[in-house]
């Protein structure tokens, strides 16, 4: 859509198309309404001709009227105008914790004692799929590693517990992974655990990828952290074990035991990058809980903040100290500056950092002084790290006043830009000067209409007019 | 409400029926009035089979949704859980039951996994101690669901993740399951066709299955001619992209969810001045988007510029079209008329032909003249796609991009930075490890450094990785399937590039590269692509073999494993639809999504962070 520019132009501004303008008031839309509500009549004479089903209706709620999510939300609402209790009230939480003191579950159990639930429960399809040839065989019960797998592939009953070898406990493992069904070998892993030793079972797994994965899912899913961490560590993964470890900040609310959890992970075998961030994540928290308590009463008075710094990312932390501590020596935690060497931010995101903070404040002699640099002769020019047109783009957002909108206006680069941004911002002084250094005698000359009759812009574009030194291109 | 599903090349109201009917029998197994707590996340997909009134015909009186604490008092005989085979949704189904016990003890529980049983979460509901307190505990396999009328999705959001980052095999298990119930209702697919290493283990798993019902045969007419299985890391780059199609763009902007979009209520505040504004609607709307709407299906699959051209011709069409009204004297003329409406069902929805009507004008607009800040969306719309269409091109993709690295410093949201950075690397081949590094520094400084855990995770699914070779080999597969074409036509398509405006996405082109000439022309290129690529037939009885009429159509099946976009189904219905394809394609997938959906599926969620 980047190509033929102009003939899009064309078709966007061509007679032919305008009727359909997306405007409320367009002819051919007002049609539409009318034919609409006209064939909506018509339609309630016929309504016999109509599919109950055929029509949606749509709730003010937004959810079609009829569809499941609807109708939860309706019979619950339903429920709660008619029932005066509170809904839910809250429950003693150690009813839970009852129950799991009795796990000496047995695995069979899952598989045999609830034949009622499973094998009576056969399920027909519609239209009606085979059964498999294998369940013939559903009365005897000596079924090998391979028959075990199919019948809890087929969410039947079969015994684990007859299959007491190493050698038989791993054909089961190997036929479930064959059968690709992860909630079958997911089955037999937890036997597996149950009745192999640690150093057997991760040696074993670690020959059989497959179900290895399903066994970290696993212990992933039922967050048994600890055996998860030993198995990658026998596997020798330890930059996973690194990375899981380091998840478990993100679950302490308490900012001085996270600080402190960060730094026991400091030793942990990351790669070499991530163990640099790592430690920057560490060396950020502990700052921010030193900055957090810190800075002069007065700003904070007048410009209330609306959150702590605790836990926020780096950037937002110099847009803080930029904010708040904008001034202090290089030596402190909180000056921008100290962080700005310590986290080794590159320059462009300091800039625009410091930029956005202090313009907020208005701090206008600060937003001079950060772009303002001396060479060695001791004359001062501006320079920046991100283009003039961007500085503008933020001082313009932030309301800046037309006297510093110019001094950066004025150093864009590219012409065009710059003389579309300060015809924008009425910077006329810098419209003028560029026509006059792009020799636009044309341009100069309408602008002139532009700028105040008899004004100090109108004279200063008369004499240039007028300069006969000039050798204008048109 | 389902007409839809059959007016398409296959008659997908079958699987529908199907799954209707297996639901009313499960509800008939749990005799007397029943409550059903919902798993919040089920009724999207459930609301694609069934409405409430089928529900209601068999007794369900009251639906909830499951929340912890006690249940809802409700005078019914039967509770029914409908969950999701989760760890997390066991434990509150063990507290309801544990807080309902002691008040009312006649009432029956029952629990319908969807879509399959769990031996997990049993074990769980046996440590909580409740598994004994359920009369039923089944599944519901609710593997393909009919989306439209050559759409099938599985609805399974964390296919790809999954698949690809946590090596869990059990979606395509479901995959195949979904399959071979496909297969029962519309026959044997002689011809399987795969790229990619999910493609191979569900052929397999297929082809296993199959064999286990040997002794017994499909007699049914094979409806398909083809099944095409293809992994979406063949392609990571396609759903990177921004969608450009009227219906992709509706899904970046606001998310198509299980078949319908939320808009917020401003888009109907647009009443004229006067009226009540009591009728105001104060939460999002939401409308389904299918093809039972007919301007809906007409412009759905257009590239954005020129859905405002069609809806114009429609609108003169319909209001020329209902002129006639008035010469109508007759009963036969009125009865002709009337069954002509519906194709003016623009009457019912007054929504469609203004949806995004803001947003496509404004950018309709800016693709025409450079503005000037301030930055508006659009122009930010722009500027993004610029970059995209120069990464998809192959221009200055070695080197850090100025325009992530501005977006990077306006802290834009941390998913678009995440889009480009991963669309850099695939079109480069993995990015340089200086460059990598920049990124990733640049990334955690500004969004937080816990993310350190999600871009190990990209880096996982192959999304962004440090180069390697030496050799990028983008390029030559761009070259060689055409996936640039300078000059895209999207007003009348020639070819399927229109859906990204000039990028053709790489996976439709493998689908059109295998119906003519065929794979074998483009050996070299496969072979860069991670994962085998392989051929099946699967033996049909003799009796079965079609005799193709003259000139008459083939259907393939094509199926994503780990997500297709809304601009790939637009792809695959133009050459549909192209005269000379002599294909038909039904798509099928785990999960429709777009760039962000999905890499939010990869996102390493801090769950419980602290507020």
């Amino acid at each position: 859509m980047t190509k033929s520019k102009a003939d899009e132009e064309d078709y966007w501004n061509s007679s032919k198309f305008k009727a359909f303008t997306f405007d409320d008031e367009d002819d051919e839309l007002i049609r539409l309404k009318e034919s609409r509500q006209a064939v909506n009549s018509i339609q309630r004479l016929v309504e016999e001709d109509d599919d109950e089903d055929d029509v949606e209706k749509v709730s003010w709620s937004g959810e079609p009227v009829g569809s499941i999510s609807w109708s939860v939300k309706e019979t619950a609402a339903s429920n709660q105008r008619t029932d005066r209790e509170p809904a839910f009230p809250k429950i003693p939480t150690d009813t839970p914790s009852l129950s799991k003191s009795q796990s000496g579950y047995s695995l069979s159990s899952l598989f045999k004692g609830e034949t009622a639930l499973s094998d009576s429960s056969i399920r027909l399809y519609a239209p009606e799929l085979r059964k498999p040839k294998s369940e013939y065989k559903d009365y005897v019960s000596d079924w090998s590693p391979e028959e075990t797998i199919q019948r809890l592939q087929q969410g039947k009953t079969a015994p684990l517990e007859k299959f007491r070898s190493l050698q038989d406990k791993l054909l089961l493992l190997d036929f479930a992974v064959s059968a690709h069904d992860g909630n079958v070998i997911t089955a037999v892993l937890i036997y597996l655990k149950r009745t192999l030793s640690k150093e057997v079972l991760f040696r074993e797994l670690e020959s059989r990828q497959t179900a290895l994965r399903h066994f970290i899912h696993y212990l992933t899913e039922t967050k048994d952290q600890r055996l998860l961490l030993e198995l990658l560590r026998a596997l020798g993964r330890t930059e996973d074990v690194a990375l899981l470890q380091y998840k478990e900040h993100l679950s302490i609310a308490d900012e001085n035991k996270r600080r402190d959890f960060l730094k026991s992970c400091l030793s942990l075998p990351f790669s070499a990058e991530d163990s640099a961030h790592v430690q920057d994540h560490y060396t950020l928290l502990e700052r921010q809980i030193i900055i957090e308590r810190g800075g002069k009463v007065e700003i904070f008075q007048k410009f209330p903040r609306r959150a702590s710094i605790l836990n926020m990312p780096l950037i937002t932390t110099l847009y803080y100290c930029c904010f708040y501590h904008y001034s202090e020596p290089e030596g402190t935690y909180s000056s921008p500056l100290n962080i700005r060497q310590a986290f080794k931010i590159s320059e462009k995101q300091y800039f625009v950092t410091a930029l956005a903070a202090r313009a907020k404040l208005k701090a206008w002699l600060d937003v001079d002084a950060l772009f303002t640099s001396r060479n060695w002769l001791g004359f001062t020019r501006k320079k920046s790290p991100l283009s003039f047109q961007r500085v503008v783009d933020v001082l313009q957002k932030n309301s800046a006043p037309t006297q510093v909108l110019q001094d950066y206006v004025g150093l864009v680069e590219d012409p065009d830009m710059r003389i579309s941004l300060a015809q924008k911002h009425k910077c006329h002084d810098i419209v003028i000067n560029t026509y006059r250094d792009m020799k636009d005698r044309q341009q100069l000359l309408g602008y002139r209409g532009k700028v105040g009759r008899g004004s100090a812009e109108e004279r200063k574009i008369d004499e240039l007019l007028n300069n006969q030194q000039i050798r204008w291109k048109n | 409400m389902a007409a839809h599903l059959s007016y398409g090349r296959v008659n997908l109201n079958i699987l529908r029926e199907a799954a209707r009917k297996e639901l009313r029998e499960f509800l008939d197994k749990c005799a007397g009035s029943k409550a059903i707590v919902w798993d919040e996340y089920l009724t999207g997909p459930f609301g694609l089979i069934a409405q409430y009134s089928l529900l209601k015909e068999h007794e369900v009186e009251k639906m909830f949704t499951l929340k912890s604490g006690r249940l809802p008092s409700a005078d019914v005989k039967n509770i029914i859980f409908f969950v999701r085979p989760r760890l997390e949704l066991m434990d509150i189904i063990a507290e309801n039951v544990f807080s309902e016990d002691k008040h009312h003890s006649s009432r029956d529980f029952h629990i319908l996994f969807v879509p399959r049983r769990s031996m997990l979460c049993e074990q769980r509901l046996k440590e909580q101690g409740v598994l004994g307190s359920f009369i039923n505990i089944d599944e519901y396999i609710l593997d393909l669901i009919p989306y439209d009328g050559d759409l099938l999705s599985m609805e399974y959001e964390s296919a790809f993740r999954e698949c690809y980052l946590e090596n869990d095999q059990t979606s395509l298990y479901h995959t195949a399951k979904g399959l071979m119930t496909l297969q029962a209702l519309y026959g044997t697919i002689p011809q399987i066709y795969g790229k990619g290493d999910c493609a191979r283990h569900v052929a397999n798993m297929m082809l296993r299955m199959k064999r286990e019902f040997a002794g017994t045969q499909n007699q049914i007419l094979p409806v398909f001619d083809t099944l095409l299985l293809l992994d979406r890391n063949v392609d990571l780059l396609t759903p990177l992209a921004t969608q450009l199609t009227y219906e992709g763009l509706i899904d970046e902007i606001y998310g198509i969810n299980n078949g319908y979009v939320k808009l917020p209520p401003e888009k109907f505040a647009q009443k004229k001045q006067g009226e009540a504004s009591k009728d105001l609607p104060t939460e999002p709307k939401k409308l389904q988007l299918n093809s039972a709407e007919e301007l809906y299906a007409e412009i759905r699959d257009k590239n954005f510029n020129a859905v405002g051209a069609a809806l114009s011709k429609k609108a003169k069409i319909i209001s020329a079209a209902f002129e006639e009204r008035h010469n109508a004297k007759t009963v036969g003329e009125i009865k002709q008329f009337v069954s002509q409406l519906p194709h003016m069902q623009a009457a019912r929805t007054p929504c469609f032909p203004t949806l995004l009507k803001n947003e496509i004008q404004s950018l309709s607009n800016n693709s025409r003249q450079y503005p000037v800040s301030p930055v508006s969306a659009s122009e930010a719309f722009f500027d993004n796609l610029t970059v995209e269409q120069e990464f998809m091109t192959g221009v200055d993709t070695d080197k850090v991009n100025t325009y992530i690295e501005d977006c990077i410093a306006q802290k834009d949201p941390l998913i678009k930075i995440l889009r480009l950075v991963c669309m850099q690397s695939v079109c480069n081949n993995g990015l340089k490890q200086k460059v990598l590094d920049y990124y990733k520094r640049e990334i955690l400084q500004t969004y937080g450094y816990e993310h350190i855990l999600t871009l190990n995770n990209l880096e996982k699914g192959g999304l962004l990785k440090p180069q390697t070779s030496s050799r990028n080999n983008y390029p030559t597969i761009r070259k060689t399937l055409k996936l640039w074409m300078e000059d895209a036509n999207e007003q009348n398509p020639n070819d399927i590039s229109y859906v990204y405006s000039g990028y053709a996405p790489l996976s439709i082109r493998l689908t059109q590269v295998l119906a003519r000439p065929g794979w074998r022309s483009i050996e070299e290129v496969l072979k860069m692509l991670p994962g085998p690529h392989f051929e099946e037939r699967q033996q049909l009885p003799s009796g079965l073999h079609k005799k193709r009429q003259q000139g008459e159509n083939r259907t393939t099946l094509v199926f994503f494993l780990g997500g297709v976009t809304y601009a790939e189904i637009a792809a695959l219905r133009f050459l549909s639809q192209m005269e000379d394809s002599g294909m038909e394609y039904i798509i099928a997938t785990t999960k429709l999504v777009n760039g962000t959906t999905w890499i939010k599926s990869l996102m390493d969620r801090p769950e419980s962070q602290t507020p």
